[in-house]
């Protein structure tokens, strides 16, 4: 019952607060975020689960009740937390609670309303990492998307309407795709599975092939599960989002409120990988492995191309934007490879990479708070005036490149580890390698932003005296980035339940083939 | 226990008219004094009782073969299973809510009493067409629906727009029916039955050269349905109508009476045409039409809905686009496939729709009563003026756009797995297409509401209650229907199989 009570006490705290007066909205949802982050707390000390939650493994704090009939099929709402989806729940109550508190110094105006939606969107960030019914998934799911549109469109900058709105249609295109590729392939599994419980369909894919004559054999099962395939890559793909369908995201995070961004880059995106893992990789896993040099090209692309736009950007929050693409190419880039250390170090990677780039949102926030410009041409010197915050940025800076005892660290060398050497991926050498060159991109721009900004003779124009940060501001950076060297000097905090969740993928995969043949 | 008698099966359509002829009642002893109150009175507690005795034979087992069984009255011309209930109760549903909200905004207005006597003789009708078993009491009931209709839309009559509406309203309606009375003939013509299961059956023992007369006859029966669901090529005159009538009465033809439309295609089509005995050996291929009036309808709809500048002419295309959305379950429809999930997902989404759209269009009048203005820029800043009811219209246009914040969500993609599962997975993709082309005009109306800034500084005087309650009551209607869907879905499904053999 864990689960069902945080979800519902977070979305009671969302109500709450977005009734509340404006002067008290943002501490009462510091405090309401507090409910989550304790119980995610509590569920990590408690964690008990073994195995893959699609494949048979034990679940932990799991629930099924039945729900509705959609004639034959049965939804129930069923939850539960594996070794993949804990570090993920834990990762949306961190940042939601430093998002909210980075909030306090920016957000002047309808704060019960802003916050109230921080944390209606929590509870369904929460519901999407633990729901294990396709229909109470796809509610969450596509539930997150409310909230965000109207925290870029009320809250955001100049183009926040164009922004919010692309965002909005952008992804909910996208979700109608995955929706229609995923339910064909559930139809064409036939008598073989009666509900849209996530666990039975991966096991009855994993056993059993998609019925021939489903579709009156106009589409062979192979052609269906290569269709599915597709249609649920590029709909989870734009989440992720991946090059070429990652346009929308420079659009919503340049125009989103810093705390929307830290929540969006930190957790958003981290809901198309999960599903792309959870998904593509954990059910159609031999299609996977047929497609993986297309899938690894569009891994490195992402890679590469978003370095080389960041590197291009004079926006520090453009800057973040496009190396988040990048970032998010290593977690492809992982899941392809196809081995335990890659697929673990693409979630880990999703772990570090929120964090991460939620740190470096907020960096780029306080700064903007005191200064209020984010474009490097306008400032130099920086550090002179705010040094602690100018510390934090250079250290979040280095956990983005990689830099060891850092989480950044711990997952890129796991993805690389687990790609160099893939079996499953032809060619995995050179993909790895013009991945790698990557990070020297990411070193390049982001050295050269930190060189501009924050070095150098103080330099701002501005009518009034720039000074430090206010507490409030730098203490949430602190909190990241202590969780950052945690995750950095012990990975085995996370990544020992991660692996155990992710080595059944490989399982399945050898009694899918050795069933097959 | 005292034993009911049969025809107290009718209970909806029986109390709902009698609270027409009451409401007449009421008027003649007291309209000297202004009895607004009376009137709201006795139409509240009319519905209201048609609304819970609904639900009480629904739950009761009234019309399910395995509880106390389908009734069939008056010589079979109606009957009374579980599709007519569900489309009872939804009809008397929005009939309350309209009438509710009707209170505030005819305020004013002269002739309240035949206002709420004609909505609901209007309703009574339309819970009838929802119980009609043969095609003369198909016509006769979906005449009682739409003549006080007609009245209704041109209720404000010094209001050009109004007038227009009515006029336009009648005369197509005029013909279609005339349409769908030619149809009947044709089919009894060749079947000499007007029993629609008497039809089926004699189609089933065959019609020899006569398929043509027969076809002929299915199309124009479906065409005077299509009129009555607003949806393409008799959908014209609901933009003007939806436009021109009262913002009450906009809601009650747009939901309640697409619904028992409906009820008319859903139960005509599968009883007296079965796909096995119609379709399936090449006579009539209604199934194709069906598609081809699904494709075009929701597109349409959805496209003109794009381009509007007013609000409520947007939310009239909008429902046309649904009514096509609708017909989705119609058209995916193939002998021995899945065909329960595919009408139940219709059914459902009309229940869900009947709900999210009429508190979509009382916001309409909310915004008319308040005078804000019709277009989307007077819509500007709403939500800090009118927090409560800009929350509730949020709701109302996420869930037709088929965002999980309503029930809306659920019974949408229940319609495109419907129809991905029966193999029409491109009736499903047309369907994504313009389901995510709505969101983009629906949230121009959130835009406007919680974006923009407001231009003028006008102040909204008063808080009409009756307004208020209806569309409080209707979002919370909305929302609890997604995780009520558990609840609903039994009964959808129960009422779509009621329907198919």
């Amino acid at each position: 019952m864990i689960i069902e009570t945080l979800l519902a006490l977070t979305l009671i705290g969302s109500f709450v607060v977005f009734l509340a007066p404006d002067e008290y909205a943002g501490r009462l949802a510091f405090l309401a975020s507090l409910v989550p982050l304790a119980g995610s707390g509590w569920m990590y000390s408690q964690f008990d689960g073994t195995g893959n939650a699609l494949l048979g493994g034990s679940l932990a704090f799991e629930e099924e009740v039945a729900w509705a009939v959609l004639e034959p099929y049965s939804i129930h709402w069923h939850v539960g937390v594996d070794g993949i989806s804990l570090p993920l729940v834990i990762l949306t109550t961190v940042l939601t609670t430093v998002a909210i508190v980075s909030a306090w110094t920016p957000i002047d105006e309808r704060q019960s309303q802003f916050y109230g939606l921080v944390l209606f969107m929590e509870t369904a960030l929460l519901g999407v990492f633990t729901a294990l019914d396709f229909i109470v998934w796809f509610v969450f799911w596509e539930a997150v998307l409310v909230p965000m549109y109207f925290l870029i469109g009320v809250w955001g900058g100049p183009r926040r309407k164009y922004a919010a709105i692309k965002f909005f249609v952008y992804t909910n295109v996208a979700s109608l795709v995955m929706f229609i590729g995923f339910v064909a392939l559930v139809f064409g599994l036939g008598d073989a599975v009666t509900s849209f419980d996530l666990p039975a369909i991966a096991q009855a894919l994993a056993v059993q092939d998609v019925e021939p004559d489903a579709y009156a054999g106009v589409v062979g099962p192979e052609t269906l599960k290569l269709l599915a395939f597709v249609a649920m890559f590029a709909g989870f793909a734009v989440k992720v989002p991946a090059v070429p369908v990652h346009t929308w995201l420079p659009d919503a995070h340049v125009e989103a409120p810093t705390p929307a961004s830290v929540l969006l880059a930190g957790v958003l995106l981290k809901m198309g990988t999960y599903a792309l893992l959870r998904f593509n990789f954990t059910m159609l896993p031999d299609v996977a492995q047929d497609l993986a040099v297309p899938i690894a090209v569009v891994a490195v692309l992402s890679v590469l191309y978003g370095a080389v736009l960041a590197l291009a950007q004079q926006d520090l929050k453009r800057i973040v934007a496009y190396s988040s693409i990048s970032s998010m190419g290593y977690v492809i880039l992982g899941l392809v490879a196809f081995t335990v250390y890659g697929m673990g170090g693409a979630t880990f990677q999703m772990v570090s990479h929120g964090l991460i780039s939620g740190l470096m949102f907020m960096v780029v926030g306080v700064i903007y708070n005191e200064t209020h410009t984010r474009m490097v041409g306008d400032m130099s010197g920086v550090a002179d005036r705010m040094p602690v915050t100018a510390g934090v940025f250079v250290a979040g800076a280095f956990g983005y490149m990689g830099l060891p005892l850092m989480s950044g660290f711990a997952a890129e060398f796991f993805v690389f580890v687990g790609s160099f050497g893939a079996a499953a991926l032809p060619a995995s050498k050179v993909f790895t390698a013009v991945a790698m060159f990557g990070i020297v991109v990411v070193a390049g721009y982001l050295l050269f932003a930190m060189q501009r900004t924050l070095f150098g003779p103080f330099e701002l124009e501005t009518d009034y005296e720039i000074g430090r940060a206010p507490m409030q501001d730098v203490l949430p950076l602190f909190a990241l980035l202590a969780l950052i060297v945690i995750l950095g000097v012990a990975p085995e905090a996370f990544f020992g339940m991660i692996r155990d969740s992710v080595e059944p993928l490989f399982d399945t995969t050898a009694l899918a083939l050795g069933g097959g043949a | 226990m005292v034993q009911l008698p049969d025809y107290a099966a009718l209970g909806i359509p029986l109390i709902l008219g009698a609270t027409g002829l009451a409401l007449l009642f009421v008027d003649m002893l007291g309209s000297r004094f202004g009895n607004r109150k009376q009137l709201l009175g006795v139409s509240g507690v009319g519905t209201l009782a048609a609304v819970a005795v609904g639900v009480w034979f629904l739950t009761s087992g009234v019309g399910d073969p395995d509880g106390k069984g389908v009734f069939r009255l008056l010589e079979d011309q109606l009957i009374v299973d579980q599709m007519s209930l569900f489309f009872g109760v939804l009809v008397a549903s929005v009939t309350f809510l309209v009438l509710l909200a009707s209170y505030d905004y005819l305020a004013g207005h002269n002739n309240q009493a035949e206002f709420y006597a004609l909505v609901t003789l209007a309703a009574t009708g339309m819970a009838l067409m929802a119980s009609a078993n043969s095609l003369a009491t198909v016509a006769v009931s979906l005449e009682l629906a739409s003549l006080p209709s007609y009245a209704l839309v041109a209720f404000l009559k010094r209001n050009r727009g109004s007038v227009e509406a009515g006029l336009k309203y009648f005369l197509i309606g005029a013909l279609s029916t005339a349409i769908l009375i030619y149809g009947v003939s044709l089919v009894y013509a060749v079947t000499g039955s007007l029993m629609l299961s008497d039809v089926a059956a004699a189609i089933d023992g065959g019609v020899g050269d006569q398929v043509g007369l027969l076809g002929l006859g299915i199309l124009m029966i479906l065409g005077g349905f299509l009129y009555k669901t607003a949806s393409v090529p008799f959908h014209f005159w609901a933009p003007e109508a939806y436009e021109g009538a009262p913002a009450p009465i906009s809601a009650f033809i747009s939901s309640a009476s697409k619904a028992a439309g409906f009820a008319l295609v859903i139960r005509v089509l599968t009883v007296a045409f079965p796909i096995e005995t119609v379709v399936e050996p090449g006579l009539v291929d209604w199934v194709l039409a069906a598609q081809i009036v699904a494709v075009v309808t929701m597109t349409l709809g959805n496209f003109a809905a794009a381009t509007q500048t007013k609000v409520k002419r947007m939310l009239a295309y909008s429902s046309i686009g649904h009514a096509g959305y609708v017909f989705i379950g119609i058209a995916a429809l193939t002998a021995g496939g899945n065909n329960e999930l595919l009408i139940g997902a219709s059914l459902l989404h009309l229940f869900v729709y009947g709900f999210m759209n009429t508190g979509a269009f009382l916001f309409v009048s909310l915004t008319e009563y308040w005078d804000v203005g019709r277009t989307f820029e007077d819509f500007n800043g709403l939500a800090s003026r009118a927090p409560v009811a800009s929350v509730a219209m949020t709701v109302f246009l996420f869930s037709l756009a088929g965002l999980p914040v309503g029930g809306g969500f659920l019974t949408k993609y229940a319609l495109f797995a419907g129809a991905v599962n029966a193999g029409f997975w491109w009736l499903a993709a047309v369907g994504a297409i313009n389901s995510a082309l709505s969101l983009f005009y629906y949230s121009r109306v959130v835009k406007a509401m919680w974006i923009e800034e407001a231009e003028d500084g006008f102040e909204i005087a008063t808080q009409p209650v009756g307004i208020y309650a209806a569309i409080v009551v209707a979002a919370i209607a909305t929302v609890a229907l997604l995780p009520a869907f558990g609840v609903l879905s039994g009964i959808g499904f129960d009422a779509a199989a009621a329907v198919l053999p």
